[in-house]
Parts: C-alpha cells; sequence; structure tokens
C-alpha cells in the first residue's frame, strides 16, 4: 500500500522559526488560520450550550442541511457561502417550528428528524449530479478544505460570528436558565419558547460558518467534542466554556497545521485531535476518581494518594 | 422506458433492492419503537469508514462494511446498559469515526490514483443500486432475506422485550441477549443496505417507512408488517421513478419516495401521539 505521505508534500524542518515563515508566506495559510480561529471560538461556546441542552441529534440534522445547500449554490452558480447560510438557518427555523414542546413522543420525533436528515443529503447529492461543470466531487463539501478560503470569506465569517456571539452574550443568562430549567424559567416569565428557537437559528448559524472549514459532516465534531471534553474536566460553567474554546481552538489549529504537511484532509485531523483530546480527558477525570475513592479509604492507599 | 425495464442491471437492481427494503423496513420499526435511530445514525457513519478502510487496506469492500457495522453494534449494545450510551457519547466517537473515514478515502484514491477508482468514495457515501453484478445480486438478496427471517423468528420477544424490560426480564425473556442481537441485525442491515443507498441515506430507509407505519397503525404486528411492506413499495417506486427520468439519481428517488410517503401520513392522521402506540403494543404483548 502506497502512502499519500509519498507524495510532495511540504517537509517538517523542526526550524520552528523558519517553519512559521515558510507557512505565513501563503496567503491562503494566513487566511485559514484566521478563520480556523473564528470558527473554532464560535462554534466551541455555541456548541457548549447544545451539549447543554442535549440536542445534539438536532445539531447534526443542521450540519447536515449545510450539504443541499452548497451543492444547489455551486449548481445554480451562487456563492457556496450564501447556500450554507440559506440553507442551514431555514432548517434551524423549521426545527424550531415544528418543535414539541415535551419528550413524550420520543421514538416518533427520532423517526422525523432520520428522515429530514437523510432527505437533505440524498436532495445535495442530486445537486451534485445534476451539476455538469468541473467539480473536486462531493468530498470536499463533505469533508472540508481549507485551501479556498478567500479574505473576503474570512471577513464574512468575522462580521457573522462576531453577530452570533453578540446575541449569544446578550441572552446567554436567561438561555442557560431556561436549558438547566425549563419549567421554573418559564414560571418566572422567561421566554423558553423564543429563546429556543433563536438558539437553533445561532446554532444554524455557526453550523454554516464552521462547514466551510471542517465539512458539512464534521461540524458537529468541533461543537461537541470540546464541549464534551470540558465537560469531563470541569463542572463549572464558566471555567467549562472557557475550555471549550481552547480546546475547539487547539484542534483546529493543530488540524490545520497537519493538512498542511500531511495531503490527508483538513476534517480528519480536526476530529483527529478533538477525539484524543476527548480521550485524555475522560482518562485524567477517572484516573482523579480512582484517586479521590483511594483517599477516602484511608492510609491502605498511601502508595497512590500519598503525594498530597 | 420499457427498454430500462427489461435491462439486467435493473432486474438485478429490483431484486435486491426488494428484499433490502424488506430487511430495512422489519429491522427500522423496531429501531424506532427502541428509539435507537441515533445509534443507526453512529451505524451508517461507521458502515463508511469501514468500507473505506476495507478498500484501503486492499480487501473486498464487504468485509469491512459487515466488520465494522457489526462490531461497532455489538460494542455500543455492550457498553450501554441498554444499548443506548449517552447520545454525546455517541455524537463524539462516531463524528471522530466519519473524519478517519475521510482519512482513508485519501489513502485509497491515492494509492490507486489514475485508475479511475477516485468515485469509490461518492459511491459508499451515495449508493450504487443500478451497478450490481449477478452474483452480487444473489448476495444480497440472501443476506437480506436471512436478516428479516432472522428478525421475524425473534421478533415477539424482541417487542416485549422493548415494551416493558422489567416485566419480560421476569418472564425469563433473555433481554440483554435479544438487544445485542438485535444490534448484530442493525449492523448487517446497514452494511447490506449500503451498497442500495448509500450510508449516508441509510438513516432515511431505516426511519421513514417505520415512522409512517407507527401513524398508520397502533397493532404492533400490523405495523411491523406495513413498515416493510411500505419500504419495498418506496423501492420499487424510487426505482421506476429513476427508470423514468434518468438524470435522478436511484438513491435520490427512492429517499424522494419515502419521504413524500411519510409526509404524507402526517396529513391522513394528525395530530396523534406515538404514546398511545406504545400503549396499545403493550396490551398486545401482555
Amino acid at each position: 500500500m502506497m502512502l499519500a505521505s509519498d507524495v510532495s508534500s511540504p517537509l517538517f524542518s523542526w526550524n520552528l522559526v523558519a517553519d512559521f515563515q515558510d507557512i505565513w508566506s501563503y496567503a491562503f495559510m494566513v487566511n485559514a488560520f484566521r478563520a480556523g480561529l473564528i470558527v473554532s471560538v464560535v462554534c466551541a461556546v455555541v456548541g457548549w450550550f447544545m451539549v447543554l441542552r442535549r440536542q445534539t441529534f438536532a445539531g447534526h440534522t443542521l450540519s447536515v442541511a449545510a450539504f443541499p445547500g452548497a451543492s444547489l449554490a455551486v449548481l445554480v452558480g451562487f456563492s457556496t457561502t450564501l447556500g450554507y447560510f440559506g440553507f442551514c438557518v431555514a432548517a434551524a427555523l423549521v426545527i424550531a417550528l415544528l418543535g414539541r414542546k415535551g419528550r413524550a413522543n420520543g421514538a416518533e420525533e427520532s423517526a422525523v428528524t432520520g428522515t429530514v436528515q437523510a432527505f437533505a443529503l440524498a436532495c445535495g447529492y442530486l445537486f451534485i449530479s445534476l451539476y455538469k461543470g468541473l467539480l473536486e466531487g462531493p468530498t470536499a463539501l463533505l469533508f472540508g478544505s481549507f485551501l479556498g478560503i478567500t479574505t473576503s470569506q474570512v471577513t464574512l465569517l468575522a462580521i457573522v460570528g462576531a453577530v452570533v456571539l453578540a446575541v449569544l452574550a446578550v441572552i446567554g443568562r436567561p438561555l442557560l436558565f431556561a436549558s438547566v430549567d425549563p419549567e421554573v424559567a418559564a414560571g418566572r416569565g422567561v421566554p423558553v419558547r423564543l429563546l429556543s428557537a433563536l438558539f437553533l437559528v445561532l446554532l444554524g448559524a455557526a453550523t454554516a460558518e464552521a462547514s466551510q472549514i471542517t465539512g458539512t459532516l464534521l461540524v458537529f465534531a468541533l461543537m461537541v467534542i470540546p464541549a464534551a471534553t470540558a465537560n469531563q474536566l470541569t463542572a463549572r460553567p464558566g471555567l467549562s466554556l472557557l475550555l471549550s474554546v481552547l480546546l475547539a481552538l487547539g484542534a483546529c489549529w493543530a488540524g490545520l497545521l497537519a493538512a498542511y504537511y500531511q495531503p490527508y484532509p483538513l476534517g480528519f485531523f480536526v476530529t483527529g485531535f478533538a477525539f484524543a483530546g476527548y480521550v485524555l480527558a475522560h482518562v485524567v477525570r477517572r484516573g482523579r476518581e480512582a484517586l479521590e475513592r483511594s483517599r477516602e479509604r484511608g492510609p491502605v492507599a498511601v502508595g497512590l494518594g500519598g503525594a498530597a | 422506458m420499457s427498454s430500462v425495464l427489461s435491462q439486467d442491471f435493473f432486474q438485478n437492481a429490483l431484486l435486491a433492492g426488494t428484499f433490502i427494503a424488506l430487511a430495512c423496513g422489519l429491522v427500522g420499526y423496531f429501531l424506532v419503537l427502541r428509539a435507537q435511530m441515533f445509534t443507526g445514525d453512529a451505524l451508517s457513519h461507521v458502515a463508511f469508514t469501514g468500507a473505506m478502510a476495507a478498500l484501503a487496506g486492499g480487501y473486498d469492500l464487504r468485509l469491512g462494511l459487515f466488520a465494522a457495522t457489526i462490531g461497532v453494534g455489538l460494542l455500543l449494545g455492550g457498553l450501554g446498559r441498554r444499548g443506548q450510551p449517552d447520545d454525546v457519547v455517541i455524537g463524539s466517537v462516531f463524528a471522530w469515526i466519519l473524519g478517519l473515514g475521510a482519512f482513508f478515502l485519501t489513502v485509497y484514491t491515492t494509492s490507486r490514483s489514475g485508475s479511475g477508482q477516485g468515485g469509490a468514495g461518492t459511491t459508499v457515501l451515495f449508493g450504487s443500486i443500478f451497478g450490481l453484478h449477478g452474483n452480487q445480486t444473489t448476495l444480497a438478496v440472501a443476506i437480506a432475506g436471512a436478516i428479516c427471517v432472522l428478525i421475524l423468528l425473534i421478533g415477539r420477544p424482541l417487542l416485549f422485550a422493548t415494551l416493558d424490560e422489567a416485566v419480560a426480564a421476569a418472564r425469563g425473556v433473555p433481554v440483554r441477549a435479544l438487544g445485542l442481537g438485535f444490534l448484530v441485525l442493525v449492523g448487517a442491515c446497514a452494511a447490506e443496505a449500503t451498497q442500495a443507498v448509500g450510508s449516508l441515506l441509510l438513516l432515511g430507509l431505516l426511519a421513514a417507512p417505520a415512522g409512517a407505519a407507527i401513524r398508520l397503525t397502533d397493532r404492533p404486528f400490523r405495523a411491523l408488517a406495513l413498515s416493510g411492506a411500505l419500504a419495498v413499495g418506496e423501492m420499487w417506486g424510487g426505482l421506476l421513478l429513476s427508470a423514468a427520468f434518468p438524470k435522478l439519481p436511484p438513491s435520490f428517488a427512492i429517499m424522494a419516495t419515502a419521504s413524500a410517503v411519510y409526509a404524507l401520513t402526517f396529513l391522513v392522521r394528525p395530530r396523534r401521539a406515538a404514546r398511545s402506540v406504545v400503549i396499545a403494543a403493550q396490551r398486545t404483548a401482555a
């Protein structure tokens, strides 16, 4: 088996300054890092709320809506950015309108979500196959590529990201309240349903942003994994939020660096690094718990807990 | 159009598609009833990675499909107490597995560059039911038929275990073994259906007929039969549609038919809670 790394790729020289200058001399790499920064911060913050609200299946479905959006835009000749945002925000509105209040009919709800998701992907496939022009195949849309990010795209990403974060900052406190205890929040006059719809739209916008970096199938990773990792490490909301931003940024930038030196898709590296962090956090938490348990049991376990 | 219908590739697709759809309809009904749709979603992503890993390693694509989906099905069933681990955990794991699939896709396409195999990834993702050869069709029919027979054999105790786990366990039904066995069948079904509709669209074939059947009838075995029948009907409808309009890829036509039928059931019987289905089913099983 010939590995793809045998094909020509820039070499990592271990001379960090030279490597850095080399990377920075390419405008597309600078843009990719800027876009990565914006996308990871927005995704991590929105994804943290998504995990808290247990809306991971909805998040996954929204991320899938990005694919037909982008492929339709390619087919009719609009900019893909328009396709991403149009479809994701529209799908968020549809889910918000159809959404039930309770979890009573979870079976039917999941059948609806599954069907919507598969149909959206099928539409994307139809648009791709109708498109006659030159297209590097659907894999770039699905798994991401950082080669085509332009400066104007970065500007747009920054504007949308700032708006999403600003709205989230305004509704953050009541949203947290409504997520943790919807009944009490509703009783105190918090508009729970409106907040939930607004949040889904923010989720759609963040998904559309990130789709352009990681590809439509892997956006979900940038949203769910850093938040899940942070929740393993701390129970304090503020710290956990900050941690998930740092983790997402780390995974995204490390992924960009790796994808620069290796010919494998960016989405693979971003998900790989994020997931490695998740596994590591899991191990750390398990170890910490075992340590505490052995400390409670007293001096028998001195060998483990003695230093503390 | 009649010329298309008499072609070998179309008849192969019709034969294999019928059995695959029947298996998906039967398995999907239990999947919806057990609220394990997210597990089905995860398995469909695993199918892609398994197929790509097998291709990258130079093995037969089907070997990877079956090994990966059945293995992960067992793993998910073994990890969770009822085969339902936390949805954040499933989400994190399958997001990574899909990334791994992208890696194997690149390994495969670069190692075979120039041999015209670049479309393999798209084929696995979106299926190629019109590309089945004679012996592939026979194998698909045999495997899908076996899945159908097995699900019918364990149907009654599985239904009992799904609706009232505690009572079923008390009466000596092997609840855990049934749950694991069911996930193995879901895995095998996912692997087989990937060849027809692709790993990304598989979820629709599992969810749409079952969702429609649950809306149309309260009685569990009638719903099971209806789910299978709807799936087969939708498969035929989709195949005919794409034979009539060659621009429509068959996977899209099948999915569009399935979604349309499901949407119609919302018009026929609006506003009915799925809870009444569960209550009616519990009465039958008891």
